[in-house]
């Protein structure tokens, strides 16, 4: 390293950064130094983490379930899903819908609004947005429910040990989240307005839309193409969990009166959240690690940002390197660590 | 004849419901058929909303008629029990069954009947479907990269010849059964390295690595005549000792300068690509990782805490760390560690990057297979006086591998997937050759067919892996 006269220091992360990202959810332009053009490429990790993770365990979940379906249609559909998109090389996936797939839709000036309200584009995709008053009470609602919630559940568990009836905590947690909050806008003074965006002629050809929210075609591909492909192996925990459940204890549960409903919610899904949870973490782990694949399409993550135009800018590959996978190890051992104590929590109890 | 209950169809009046039932059902499907294939539609006649939900609505009502339990006809039994046992199911069954008429004729549009097959310019291309003539011009370049295309053969060869030599232990006698192992485990890579090296590459014919397969193979030959109380001293010091003398002591001009001469062009590993080079970075990966993660995974159930702490924070720090900062590291960073005159291709650089990062999840999934061996085990090996190593070879890996042929299987295929990472220094297999045709002038506008030719090739490569994983453990599962 000395002979090719490169230093070593973390200074240069205040610096001035002067390059510019073109998306990002805080406010970030050249003047801000590296650090903050790191803040940005995590943040933008941390999103388009969090987008897929939601979407692929909602799209896992139902075609999981769909492979144990009676209905041979739909078991097949769900069989040709899951065989088709995990054997396709996921950063192919991402160019798919990037170059392919979202090249395909119209310009910004022939969209055709969906439901009047949404516009998809070869720009984007443009959503109408909140505008709110007194966000902040809206938020401490929703925390005071959620707090309530735990509240409720904690007691119907005593409920359910002391006295053996049962309580909908589900139905009173779907309540307690629409009334509270609800509440907040009748009683707390929160007031929000819907801002649907709007076309404007920026030039005599160029288009684009004004107001609502645009979420780039980076991060509508990114997302799709992760939460598509993580969805196959989640579908398959869900399927292997679902089916370690012996019949054994189906039939137990039936023999001592049990309605279906009880037996899939008391005695199935216990015991198959056991065995889905720990290889579902690892697929969330995957998830987030793989969404490094965005410096690919030129999605302003981490990788790209930081590892990409500050490397390049500043030269100090060590330090920039090593920054970028201290990150992303801290990221995974947090969600691991995070699992394995919710792991811990519902495992059997042996006495 | 009994009262027709439309709302519960029994046996009693099993044809009646059944010939209402079947012929609504067909009168739904024509109309979806019709409407799709032909572009008519029967309905027009009706509101919009109605229209577009009526075959949905007949095929509905026709299913739920002909929903008979028990009625003696074979054929109309399996087809209530597979997709029409309640009316959730039927809906679900009908929606299915639309869905694939109606996405049928755009498919085939696409793909066949409007798509252009001849032709060798973008000028051929004129029909709304896929321009194969596309991938036709351009397929050189997927297979094979920026290779020379008088040079090609060398390819073909060096491939043909590895398949060959690949599926000779599938004509092995009996007698030869027992060097198979030793056979793909050590001559087949050697093989295979050298003539990638020699053909492909177009390397010299003498270089270090040469001595060091003369040396071995002398030493291999000596080695039948030592008796076997020797055998592991000399296999030990006699290879390293040869090689050293013909490295050292025959170190003449003229040797040097017969090393020096090439049998083939060189052609630089920045020229290589395409299709091959997939196949070139995924088998020498494979080759690495596993034994690599093996270790790896005895080394985290060792004893010995140095050893258990280093493998676990080596698997810990790869499994932590995504791929493409990975080959970052090797790129950028790793070259500034060497001395300064020493060079490693980007290649070499790239298959010991992903070899390691693979050898970390191949050593998680072995480490699940050791745990899932019971205590009794070990304890039985150890009881007959069997040391570490010969407890491992003999009776722990036996069992431990065979059980974890599904998870090894898994890592290799995510390996494959990840090939097409090495983009990231620039070296462009199949998927990277994709985006640079993309990118060609005389070419704009194909991404399409260039993504779905490549994903079918994965496919076709990645389903033929996991169905063969599928027949191995199929092959080894031993009841237990």
């Amino acid at each position: 390293m000395e002979n090719r006269g490169i230093t070593f220091g973390y200074g240069f992360l205040t610096q001035e950064s002067s390059f510019d990202v073109q998306f990002s959810l805080i406010e970030y332009d050249g003047s801000h130094s590296y650090f903050r053009a790191y803040l940005v490429g995590l943040l933008n990790t941390i999103l388009v983490s969090v987008i897929g993770i939601i979407f692929a365990t909602i799209i896992g979940v139902v075609v999981g379930i769909a492979r144990l379906s009676s209905n041979y249609l739909i078991e097949r559909t769900a069989a040709i899903y899951v065989e088709f998109f995990r054997n396709i090389p996921l950063l192919l996936q991402i160019f798919f819908w990037y170059f392919a797939a979202l090249r395909a839709l119209p310009l910004p000036e022939k969209a055709e609004p969906m439901f009047g309200v949404f516009f998809l584009t070869i720009k984007g995709f443009f959503i109408p947005a909140f505008i709110w008053n007194n966000l902040y009470i809206f938020i401490y609602s929703v925390i005071a429910a959620i707090i309530a919630i735990f509240f409720v559940r904690a007691y119907a568990k005593k409920k359910q040990e002391n006295q053996g009836t049962q309580t909908p905590v589900l139905l009173i947690s779907i309540g307690l989240l629409i009334i509270l909050p609800l509440l907040s806008f009748l009683l707390g003074g929160v007031d929000a307005s819907i801002e649907i965006p709007v076309i404007e002629q920026l030039s005599k050809t160029s288009f684009t839309f004004k107001g609502g929210l645009k979420l780039p075609p980076e991060l509508i591909s990114l997302a799709l193409a992760l939460s598509l492909y993580t969805a196959t192996f989640i579908a398959e925990c869900v399927r292997a969990g679902v089916q370690g459940v012996s019949k054994g204890q189906k039939e137990a549960a039936a023999s001592i009166g049990l309605t279906p409903n009880q037996v899939l919610k008391l005695v199935v899904m216990p015991q198959a959240l056991r065995i889905i949870i720990p290889p579902t973490t690892n697929q969330y782990l995957n998830l987030t690690k793989n969404s490094s694949l965005a410096a690919a399409i030129a999605y302003p993550d981490l990788v790209l940002v930081f590892a990409g135009t500050a490397l390049m800018q500043t030269g100090r590959a060590i330090e920039i390197v090593s920054i970028t996978m201290l990150t992303y190890l801290t990221l995974s051992i947090t969600i691991s660590i995070f699992m394995n104590w919710y792991n811990k929590k519902i495992a059997i109890k042996e006495k | 004849m009994n009262k027709l209950n439309f709302l519960s169809p029994d046996k009693s009046n099993l044809y009646a419901y059944l010939y209402s039932g079947i012929s609504l059902l067909s009168l739904s499907i024509l109309i979806v058929f019709l409407n799709s294939f032909f572009s008519l539609d029967l309905t027009s006649f009706l509101p919009g909303t109605i229209s577009y939900f009526l075959p949905l609505i007949i095929g509905f009502i026709g299913l739920h008629l002909i929903r008979i339990e028990y009625s003696g006809i074979k054929f109309l039994d399996i087809i209530n029990k597979n997709i029409n046992t309640n009316n959730f199911n039927a809906l679900l069954s009908l929606l299915i069954i639309f869905a694939v008429i109606k996405s049928l004729p755009p498919l085939l549009s696409w793909f066949i009947i409007d798509a252009n097959f001849a032709g060798d310019s973008k000028d051929a291309c004129s029909g709304s479907g896929a321009c194969w003539a596309y991938i036709k011009t351009w397929f050189n370049r997927f297979m094979y990269g920026m290779y020379p295309n008088a040079e090609q053969w060398r390819i073909n060869l060096s491939f043909i010849a590895l398949a060959f030599l690949g599926g000779v232990g599938f004509f092995a006698t009996e007698k030869f059964k027992k060097y198979l192992t030793l056979y793909y485990v050590v001559v087949y890579p050697v093989i295979a390295f050298l003539f990638i090296f020699f053909f492909i590459s177009g390397g010299p014919i003498f270089f270090d690595f040469s001595y060091g397969i003369i040396a071995a193979v002398i030493s291999i030959v000596i080695g039948f005549f030592i008796p076997s109380k020797f055998k592991m001293y000399y296999f030990l010091i006699i290879p390293i000792t040869i090689y050293i003398l013909l490295k050292y002591v025959f170190f003449y001009e003229e040797l040097i300068e017969l090393g020096k001469i090439q049998a083939f062009e060189w052609v630089e590993t920045g020229a290589w690509g395409g299709l091959s080079l997939t196949f070139i970075v995924s088998f020498f990966c494979l080759i690495f990782c596993f034994p690599v993660g093996l270790f790896l995974s005895l080394g985290r159930r060792s004893d010995l805490p140095i050893i258990k702490y280093i493998s676990i924070g080596f698997i810990e720090f790869w499994r932590g760390v995504p791929l493409i900062t990975v080959l970052f590291m090797s790129s950028v960073m790793f070259p500034m560690f060497l001395p300064e005159d020493m060079f490693i291709d980007k290649l070499v650089r790239v298959i010991i990057a992903i070899s390691l990062f693979e050898a970390a999840y191949v050593a998680e999934v072995i480490r699940g297979g050791l745990q899932a061996l019971p205590r009794g085990q070990y304890d039985a090996a150890k009881s007959l006086g069997m040391g570490y190593w010969k407890m491992h070879i003999f009776v722990i890996l036996p069992q431990a591998l065979k059980l974890v042929i599904p998870g090894i299987a898994n890592t290799f295929l995510a390996l494959v997937k990840d090939t097409p990472l090495i983009f990231v220094v620039g070296l462009l297999e199949i998927v990277g050759m994709l985006n640079l045709a993309k990118t060609n002038p005389e070419w704009l506008g194909f991404a399409m067919e260039g993504y779905v030719f490549a994903s079918i090739v994965f496919f076709i490569i990645c389903y033929a892996m996991s169905k063969y994983s599928y027949n191995l453990e199929q092959k080894y599962k031993t009841e237990r």
